[in-house]
């Protein structure tokens, strides 16, 4: 997927300059997550859905009625992911962390992710936890083309200089 | 209920946990200076694959809905490839997506309100147009 099979083989250290250990603990927790709602009730948790059936609380449109019945679980959810990144913070974080990235950068690109997570079916965590977890090859295209296209994006945007 | 907050709670701790909810981490990931976000994408894929494997061969439905255990499978179209188009200038933009910016919230990240607002702004913008168009508006809810 990303072209750097042979330099990881000359020096592979030099990409994780922050090990694997804390990504793949993470990674962990985020399927554990998935995996307990899923024994539980059979359902497939993503992300992304949270927006548009949050927004059907205060639109008719039609896009958003159709997940009125999943909406107040989403919501449940969500503020589960609020509060699970909090407890790693209180255990883990000295105080509050808040980003350098300009916020033109967030709201625009916020912006896009809303866009195109719902045009596209999907997030990172629909296509790529839950859909490639369900070897859907829909989730595998929707994944190959959001990481490259996020890839040349962020390549171009530091080209132009635009730090952070 | 309980169940899905508690399965939020894992979630949210583990973007936490891997740094995610962090854009500056999901940048340089994107830049390509540190690929350890690969293991998060991964390592929650695995586990995912796994319990989506196993647990129908285990029981017929589950126990708290009755809901019987699928797979999440979405049929395959042009759009999936235009909004992951869409969807990766975004994320390469701001290293934000919908999942990392809920817990980027909850580890006192409050500028990341902006980004929040946007997605609700996208989706509420394209939602509205497709409504509209229609075709889509018989699609089957997922």
């Amino acid at each position: 997927m990303l072209d750097v099979t042979a330099p990881l083989l000359v020096d592979i250290e030099a990409f994780f300059p922050h090990g694997v250990y804390r990504y793949a603990v993470g990674g962990l927790f985020v399927g554990l997550g998935v995996a307990v709602i899923y024994v539980g009730t059979g359902i497939i948790a993503g992300a992304s859905t949270f927006l548009e059936s949050t927004l059907s609380y205060v639109s008719g449109a039609s896009r958003f009625r159709r997940y009125r019945p999943s909406r107040d679980w989403r919501v449940v959810f969500t503020l589960g992911i609020v509060l699970g990144a909090t407890v790693y913070a209180v255990v883990y974080q000295d105080g509050a962390w808040t980003t350098d990235v300009q916020v033109w950068r967030l709201f625009v690109g916020g912006f896009l992710v809303g866009v195109g997570t719902r045009v596209g079916k999907g997030c990172t965590s629909g296509h790529g936890v839950c859909g490639v977890g369900s070897a859907s090859r829909t989730s595998f295209v929707g994944v190959v083309v959001f990481l490259l296209v996020a890839i040349g994006t962020a390549q171009m945007t530091m080209a132009l200089g635009v730090r952070p | 209920m309980p169940l899905v907050f508690a399965g939020g709670l894992l979630f949210g701790f583990g973007l936490g946990f891997s740094h995610m909810a962090r854009p500056e981490v999901v940048l340089s990931f994107l830049y390509l200076d540190d690929l350890g976000l690969v293991f998060v994408m991964f390592g929650a894929a695995a586990v995912t694959a796994a319990t989506f494997f196993v647990v129908p061969r285990l029981r017929e439905r589950a126990p708290l809905t009755g809901g019987s255990y699928g797979r999440r499978l979405k049929p395959f179209d042009r759009k999936v490839v235009v909004g992951g188009g869409v969807f990766g200038v975004g994320w390469g933009l701001s290293g934000i997506c919908p999942g990392s910016a809920y817990a980027s919230l909850g580890i006192g990240n409050y500028p990341m309100l902006a980004g929040i607002i946007g997605m609700f702004l996208g989706a509420y913008v394209q939602g509205v147009w497709r409504s509209k168009t229609s075709a889509d508006a018989v699609e089957a809810p997922d």
